[in-house]
């Protein structure tokens, strides 16, 4: 039987027959159904992965019309040129339908103090792009923390059993990150952005994805007809804190689908989850697993799902070039399976 | 889905300004367009469609002339045609409104 060229999710090439392909896509389906007690795939969505998987062309491609929007962490370099150059190159030959300027250390904390240079850079910008063009950061809630920051760090307190500390200081970290990135971002929107980016929310776990959720209602209530994005760190929110809950749910734990809905209430215009990759699968494996998790997410969304698909998120492998063979089957598959509103 | 080759960016204005989701986005767009909404990812297509609205374009010899709109001069053109707010051109109301009292 003929053995198709397929990926790992740490990107190395392996073949296999189509049977083999097809028993990674049901295997995959079963861990992301297993894992997030969610239901599998259909036959027929395992039918469709199956025939992306199996053919050995260098590219896959949606159908003409069936084209999603594309959004970013971040686009451009910052190695050849200037940022604005970046955005212009983004917009004018790789054609991508939103830019995001970023700064290099990408954190909301840092850019308080640099918040004037950055609105100065994102006002050029303005002028020379037609597209639209937001700002991200991380709420990064690690930045707040001992020696370099304000509060004690509870990933020395945790250890030493010293759980009620612990607590308290990520209570006082979100009320810090909160107000930096609002800061941040009334300063964006007067500098004329069309939007702002909280990417990597959750990173530092349940009080991690407090803090924006917080934010993104403070900026939402300022600002009703803004950009505003959330893209998620992983598949589920970490419990670094554990008893935290917005709107009266807990955050730890919590699942895309529940994710989003917190996400929507606190007023985001986009919201975007991750599924990890796990690279000792191939890709094929990681993208059912991938579609499994996300499936309830878009199937109940209210505002557009924009799934983050990178390295080592989203079916994608885990390189620092991921192949084109790979990323191309991954974004189909899941726009196809998820009826995606972008990437 | 192409940018500003195509209506990528007006598209995702709509997600982003009015949290639509994909169908009603590219409907609301292919609507304020008079296209179809298949003709939205459609480089041929939106090309003529761009230039009547004074939408934007690839600012390069081959794409645009000094008669086309492009950037924030696009920009006041999308804003009006969507009627969505693009805080850019709100700046530049602002900012270029005459200050004599």
């Amino acid at each position: 039987m003929e053995r198709i060229p397929t990926r790992m999710g740490d990107g190395s090439l392996v073949r296999m027959t189509r049977d083999e392909i097809e028993a990674e896509i049901r295997a995959g389906t079963e861990a992301g159904a297993k894992r997030a007690k969610v239901e599998p795939l259909r036959d027929d969505e395992v039918a469709h992965l199956v025939d992306i998987f199996a053919s050995p062309a260098r590219f896959s491609a949606v159908d003409i019309g069936g084209e999603v929007i594309l959004t970013s962490d971040g686009v451009g370099s910052q190695d050849a040129g200037s940022r604005v150059n970046d955005l212009q190159t983004y917009e004018q030959t790789v054609c991508t339908d939103t830019v995001e300027l970023y700064h290099h250390d990408y954190s909301f904390k840092p850019i308080k103090p640099v918040l004037p240079f950055e609105q100065e850079t994102m006002r050029q910008a303005q002028f020379l792009l037609t597209i639209p063009c937001a700002y991200g950061a991380m709420p990064d809630l690690g930045r707040y923390t001992a020696p370099d920051g304000p509060v004690p760090n509870w990933s020395q307190l945790l250890p030493l059993g010293k759980i009620d500390e612990a607590r308290a200081a990520q209570e006082e970290a979100v009320e810090y990150a909160v107000e930096d990135i609002v800061y941040v971002a009334e300063g964006m929107y007067e500098a004329g952005a069309d939007g702002v980016n909280l990417d990597t929310a959750g990173a530092a776990g349940d009080a991690d994805f407090l803090a924006a959720l917080k934010a993104v209602e403070r900026i939402r209530a300022k600002y009703p007809d803004w950009g505003i994005q959330i893209g998620m760190a992983s598949e589920f929110v970490l419990g670094m804190h554990g008893e935290l809950e917005y709107d009266g749910v807990r955050l730890a734990g919590l699942w895309p689908a529940a994710q989003m809905k917190l996400a929507a209430k606190a007023g985001v215009s986009i919201f975007g989850p991750a599924v990890n990759v796990n690279t000792g699968k191939t890709v094929a494996w990681n993208v059912a697993r991938t579609c499994t998790v996300v499936k309830p997410c878009t199937e109940a969304a209210t505002v557009p799902v924009h799934l983050n698909g990178g390295m080592g998120v989203g079916g994608v492998p885990m390189h620092a070039v991921p192949p084109v063979d790979a990323v191309s089957r991954a974004s189909r598959a899941c726009v196809d399976l998820l009826k995606l509103d972008g990437l | 889905m192409g940018g500003l080759r195509t209506a990528g960016d007006l598209v995702a204005r709509m997600q982003m300004t009015r949290r639509m989701r994909l169908p009603e986005a590219k409907a609301y767009v292919a609507e304020k367009l008079r296209v179809a909404p298949e003709d939205l990812s459609d480089p041929v297509a939106m090309a003529d469609a761009r230039r009547g609205l004074g939408l934007g374009a690839i600012p390069t010899e081959d794409t645009a002339t000094v008669e086309d709109a492009l950037a924030i001069e696009a920009k006041v053109n999308i804003a009006r045609v969507l009627d969505v707010p693009v805080r850019s051109v709100e700046r530049l109301g602002a900012l270029t409104r005459s200050r004599r009292g």
